[in-house]
């Protein structure tokens, strides 16, 4: 056939983790587990508010990149196999984000979840909540944390599982371990539809306990997900600034790009959906959620939604923007940091009420101080820190597992079509 | 004074891995090879050819520029200027004040200009709209069967052009 070369896999070897590279991750986590210590020891009343925004963005990452590559076994997709390597190897810190996020709750959650507070609870006390008290047959401990250890077993199973399979399928037999890829894949997504949705319940829309929307879920979703498009762009970009993958063309970058794009306005869309219909009912019970946010963070607020909706927009509009490289990586920088500040607005304005409320109780303040004054979020240093700690961490796991395989699957039964992809 | 109308010759093909081969051989062999016509998408086609990348993408964003601009005006004069409205509960008869009501309205204008004025002037550009006489090079162009345009400058060419043409593997011709 005339014109239709065969093209090679040339990426057998894995990729090698520097020492230098070791050096800038060890680094980044040792100046994020300063701040952490640094913020503990002045008693900041933002450290459990702080921890829990980042792992969740970090718990994030990992598993909407399982979730993607969950959705290429299930769609049958051909052109993504040579960046099923990097996906999976971000899924990997999985069991890592567990454990931090067990640690932060299992210690810190007085601080963070308002709902914690057992007296909320009981009719008898001066604290009785009765709208909290109304929600205790979800938000009650013991099933609280069934469902956090069932979270982190399940996607740390299933994250696990497809890169065994995508590891032994190099061995030869490709399309039989595709097969079981494709399998687990239709039930990881089924779990994740459930999991995904009550997670984004437990670990955020708790944090401002009276308040919910029922969008919630895809609105959470929408954004871990584009931040982890992001890490797979930016993954992806440094890869082949460094010599690795010359399988991955323009073509793959163009529809890694795409997904950004496309994610960063699905964002949009969410976010609007929710303020809209909240801001336009203007009802107690919910406008209270945005006045918080408008009243306090009304900068971060803003900077939020316009980050995350024109830079990409604009900059990523044409097709050329989404087909070079450097641009695509520094557009990737750019979505996370959107996506830090979204987090930020969505977790630390009720979580800091929380850990207002604890700290002044501490110190009995209650009758000083009274309801009226609120903790309001800093951003400074030690929350930086803590941010580039979660950074380096990641860093480190995702170049740690992709270091232990060759970097793209080289028997993968879609690899012919992804070499040929063209668009 | 009018330039005398342009000849092609066409070959026609039943096969697209054929027709897709075909151009680059021909066109080595210096004939003119203007355009393939086939029933569906061929992966690769627009390359070989050496077509220009369309130019719709940018139709677009400008009809949904034009739709988003006649949707904001269009409220700004109905709910603001004309009668100011009271929306939300919010009194505030401000436009950037009441602009998250807008939105959807916007949205929905802009993707209305924007996909009708890409239909329409896709149409247009082919010659497509109601009531135009198809130009039906073979009856079997829209079906299962694939057309090559070779343009010529005389009827002297024909006979040298359906030669190469066949054994460039077209089962038919065609000239007008």
């Amino acid at each position: 056939m005339g014109h239709h070369h065969h093209i090679e896999v040339t990426s057998t070897k894995p990729y090698e983790f520097t020492r230098k590279n070791r050096m800038i991750a060890g680094v980044m986590m040792i100046i994020g587990l300063l701040a952490i210590i640094a913020q503990f020891a002045t008693h900041h009343e933002q450290t459990w508010s702080n921890l829990l925004m980042n792992n969740f963005m970090f718990m994030g990452m990992a598993l909407c990149a399982t979730f993607f590559l969950a959705v290429q076994y299930v769609a049958e997709v051909g052109w993504s196999a040579v960046i099923k390597r990097p996906l999976e190897a971000m899924g990997q810190s999985l069991p890592v984000a567990g454990g931090i996020m067990i640690v932060i709750i299992a210690l810190g959650g007085h601080h963070l979840y308002h709902w914690m507070d057992a007296e909320l609870f009981d009719p008898k006390s001066p604290k009785y909540d009765e709208i909290i008290a109304g929600k205790s047959g979800f938000l009650n401990p013991t099933f609280f944390w069934i469902r956090v250890v069932a979270y982190f077993v399940i996607w740390t199973y299933f994250a696990k599982l497809f890169r065994k399979n995508s590891m032994l399928s190099d061995e030869g037999d490709g399309v039989g371990y595709w097969r079981k890829n494709r399998a687990a894949a239709a039930k990881f997504l089924v779990l994740f539809a459930v999991t995904e949705s009550t997670m984004s319940w437990d670990f955020v829309m708790s944090v401002d306990t009276h308040w919910f929307s029922t969008l919630f879920a895809w609105y959470t979703f929408s954004g871990i997900f584009v931040t982890s498009i992001a890490a797979l762009v930016f993954t992806v970009t440094y890869l082949k600034s460094k010599g690795y993958l010359p399988e991955v063309t323009e073509h793959h970058l163009h529809d890694i790009g795409k997904f950004m794009f496309a994610f960063s306005i699905f964002w949009t869309y969410l976010w609007f959906s929710q303020f809209m219909l909240i801001w336009y009912s203007n009802i107690p019970e919910e406008i209270t959620y945005f006045m918080l946010r408008q009243d306090h963070y009304r900068g971060l607020w803003l900077a939020s939604f316009f980050i995350n909706f024109i830079t990409p927009f604009v900059i990523l509009m044409t097709r050329d923007a989404k087909r070079k490289l450097y641009l695509l990586m520094g557009m990737s920088i750019v979505v996370f940091i959107g996506h830090w500040i979204d987090t930020y607005v969505m977790i630390i304005p009720g979580s800091m009420i929380t850990a207002g409320h604890h700290a002044a109780e501490g110190a009995a303040h209650v009758a000083e101080h009274g309801e009226a004054a609120i903790s309001i979020g800093s951003i400074g240093l030690m929350e930086i820190g803590t941010t580039i700690g979660f950074i380096g961490l990641f860093m480190y796991l995702v170049q740690h597992y992709l270091s232990k395989s060759p970097l793209v699957a080289k028997n993968h039964p879609m690899m012919e079509e992804s070499l040929h992809h063209a668009i | 004074m009018s330039a005398s109308p342009k000849k092609f010759v066409y070959g026609i093909f039943n096969d697209d891995e054929v027709v897709l081969n075909a151009i680059g051989s021909l066109r080595k062999k210096g004939l003119k090879v203007k355009d393939v016509i086939s029933p569906f998408p061929i992966h690769g086609l627009d390359n070989e050819l050496g077509l220009d990348r369309t130019r719709i993408s940018i139709c677009a964003f400008l009809y949904g520029m034009t739709g988003m601009s006649l949707a904001l005006l269009m409220i700004w004069y109905m709910n603001i200027f004309d009668w100011p409205m009271d929306i939300g509960g919010k009194p505030s008869y401000a436009f950037y004040k009441n602009l998250p009501a807008f939105i959807p309205v916007t949205f929905e204008s802009t993707v209305l200009c924007a996909a009708h004025g890409m239909v329409i002037t896709f149409l247009l550009r082919s010659k497509l709209l109601p009531g135009v006489e198809p130009n039906v090079i073979h009856p079997r162009m829209a079906d299962d069967h694939f057309v090559m345009a070779i343009q010529i400058k005389d009827d002297s060419e024909i006979a040298n052009v359906e030669a190469q043409l066949k054994s460039a593997g077209a089962v038919e011709f065609i000239n007008k």
